[in-house]
């Protein structure tokens, strides 16, 4: 029975109970996330980090929440109301669906039925994903275009084109994936993993793109450009309080931890144990499951961490040229080679043909590699000799340089001399 | 000569434009490994002790010579040193204490000589604990402690004045007002050749009666 047929029958109250659950652990996680990383960051950093409202400050995410909401809730008079109240709830609640799709565990037994934690299993359950948080870029566009501020108006536009042109490359990122398990559906993926081997293995590639396109699609350091504090202040939420802004601050955490889930199910094998280790499945009647898969989220959490506190801020055309000009190239070359592979091993071909073409691929990679570097060397040839420009400028090789000082000297002469 | 300004003219003076253009060897970014080294920075120092001091749960002493909050010393027998000379006021760059001088006389004597502080107050809210008041008192009446904790709610409160600024009594001073060692002036006084309070001047601090 595959998990779609199994999920298919879950009476509604099940249903129900599901969806809060999925839910709580959305927020839960949110607020263990946002201490975790503010305790690790801190270690990082030889600090403590945040340790006195409960045991280790573990409360400290939690009151911060209550003072959030206890906060004076302000409106711009300049802002679009009914907008600048619909951005911060579309944001959030697009971060949540995305959650429905994904498997937190194998089969379990939840109130006397087998089921799996997991809301619903579409067939294309990762485009469904990926639309969603698409949707969730407009409650960033339309925090930014109703505050009726600058600021905000540029931080959101920032991190709309940020989001959305990380989408493109991990998008691509998945198609590979999506080759391989031959399907689209989370659950299936999950299963062809278990089949063979780890996708992150055999599509590292793949891996890597989505891991830095999931960086910058969730606006995070070192792709933090939105909320550059020197530059935009907030970014996009710059004129948000209380629990408006708590909801955005839900949504990035949210959407960390989505993101963090579907690398898990898509690359680490889901919530499947790590190869040698499958025995611990049966444990507590299939609950055990959901340990590994938070384990692996948690890796990717980790990773989040150890960006931010590693590496500096990225200037943006560096961003986008790095996401426009290597990251989506690269991964289309990617699909290509992954797709000839794929119809090669179908059509019969045997081990050996397979090899040759791969190294073919190596080949011509390394010979272009080597041409671009001929070529930035040649772009570092000094400028041709010309004229000097007829304003004040550095001086540049075989440029004369221009003396201002010189001819203001004269100008002033000539005027004294007029005067006498 | 003109009374105008004019352009200094020597020989040293060079315009910025003039500078020949030199190419700097560019050594371009590090290779990958080294780049990765940063991770295993914040990696490592993960596992390192923490710098962060508890605070309110745990004060470090300072350093020595931190400057804290004043303090206004005592001789040896309890009479205070500060002679109200107001150098220190006048020392003072933010305007931050105020000193009225007070005569003494034979029923009141405070400090030995002629003079002593009648009214002094230390305004902590513009006090920059530079010290300048310090190396301004000829008696080294006033000294800093290492007292640090100087917040309060209000702004009266920070305005100390001369009960809250006066070094305490110790054991075998006698509380001013007083007459001198019997026998000796001033001039012994600064010299320090009192080394402790007579019985003839008052009752002394810490012993019994």
């Amino acid at each position: 029975m595959t998990t779609a047929e199994l999920l298919g029958q879950d009476p509604a109250w099940l249903v129900a109970v599901k969806a809060v659950l999925v839910f709580a652990i959305c927020v839960v996680s949110t607020l263990m996330a946002v201490w975790t990383e503010r305790r690790v960051l801190a270690k990082m950093q030889q600090r403590t980090g945040p340790n006195r409202v409960g045991p280790f400050g573990l409360l400290q995410s939690l009151s911060d929440g209550v003072k959030l909401a206890l906060k004076e809730d302000i409106i711009p008079a300049a802002a679009d109301k009914v907008v600048f109240i619909a951005a911060p709830i579309i944001a959030a609640a697009m971060c949540f669906m995305s959650f429905a799709v994904i498997p937190m565990t194998g089969v379990v037994t939840l109130f006397g039925r087998e089921t799996a934690l997991q809301l619903t299993d579409l067939p294309v359950g990762v485009l469904y994903i990926l639309a969603v948080t698409s949707i969730g870029v407009y409650g960033v566009v339309l925090a930014g275009w109703s505050s009726g501020s600058t600021y905000p108006l540029l931080g959101g536009l920032r991190s709309s084109a940020q989001v959305i042109s990380y989408e493109v490359a991990m998008g691509l990122s998945l198609v590979a994936v999506f080759i391989y398990a031959g399907s689209m559906s989370t659950s299936d993926i999950i299963n062809s993993q278990h089949e063979h081997i780890w996708n992150a293995v055999i599509l590292f590639p793949s891996f890597v793109i989505y891991v830095i396109s999931m960086v910058g699609e969730t606006n995070r350091a070192p792709f933090d450009l939105a909320e550059a504090e020197g530059e935009l202040v907030g970014g996009f939420h710059t004129e948000y309080s209380s629990l408006k802004f708590a909801l955005f601050f839900l949504a990035e955490y949210v959407n960390i931890v989505a993101v963090s889930a579907l690398a898990t199910t898509l690359f680490l094998g889901g919530y499947h144990a790590p190869p040698g280790l499958g025995f611990t499945e049966a444990w507590l009647g299939g609950w055990f499951t959901i340990v590994w898969f938070f384990l692996k989220v948690n890796i990717f959490f980790f990773i989040f961490m150890w960006l931010r506190a590693s590496l500096p801020r990225l200037r943006y055309d560096q961003f986008m040229k790095f996401g426009w000009k290597v990251l989506i190239p690269a991964s289309l070359l990617w699909i290509m080679i992954v797709a000839s592979l794929r119809v090669i091993q179908q059509n019969g071909a045997s081990r050996s043909v397979a090899l040759s073409f791969a190294l073919g691929i190596v080949l011509i990679v390394m010979a272009i590699s080597s041409f671009y570097e001929k070529s930035q060397k040649q772009a570092r040839r000094p400028l041709p000799a010309g004229e000097a420009p007829d304003f004040p400028v550095p001086s540049l090789p075989g440029v004369s340089s221009f003396s201002a000082s010189t001819r203001t000297h004269t100008s002033m002469e000539t005027a004294g001399e007029n005067n006498e | 000569m003109s009374n105008s300004l004019e352009p200094k003219k020597s020989g040293a003076a060079k315009d910025v434009n003039d500078v020949s253009f030199v190419e700097v060897e560019q050594p371009g970014p590090a290779p990958l490994g080294k780049q990765a080294l940063g991770f295993w920075v914040t990696f490592k120092t993960m596992f390192k002790k923490n710098l962060t001091v508890q605070y309110p749960d745990v004060k470090a002493p300072t350093e020595p010579r931190f400057h804290g909050r004043h303090q206004l010393n005592r001789h040896p027998d309890g009479l205070e040193k500060c002679i109200g000379c107001e150098l220190c006021a006048w020392a003072c760059p933010a305007d931050a204490i105020y000193v009225e001088g007070g005569d003494n006389t034979p029923g009141n004597q405070v400090s030995p000589g002629e003079r002593h502080g009648a009214v002094y107050q230390i305004n902590y809210l513009r006090c920059i604990f530079c010290g300048l008041c310090v190396e301004a008192c000829p008696t080294r009446a006033l000294t800093m402690t290492n007292e640090y904790e100087l917040a309060d709610q209000s702004r009266e409160k920070l305005i100390f004045e001369k009960q809250d600024l006066l070094a305490p009594l110790r054991a075998g001073m006698v509380m001013p007002p007083h007459p001198m060692y019997p026998g000796m002036d001033e001039n012994n006084y600064y010299r320090g050749e009192v080394k402790s309070a007579d019985p003839s001047q008052g009752e002394i601090v810490g012993e019994s009666k």
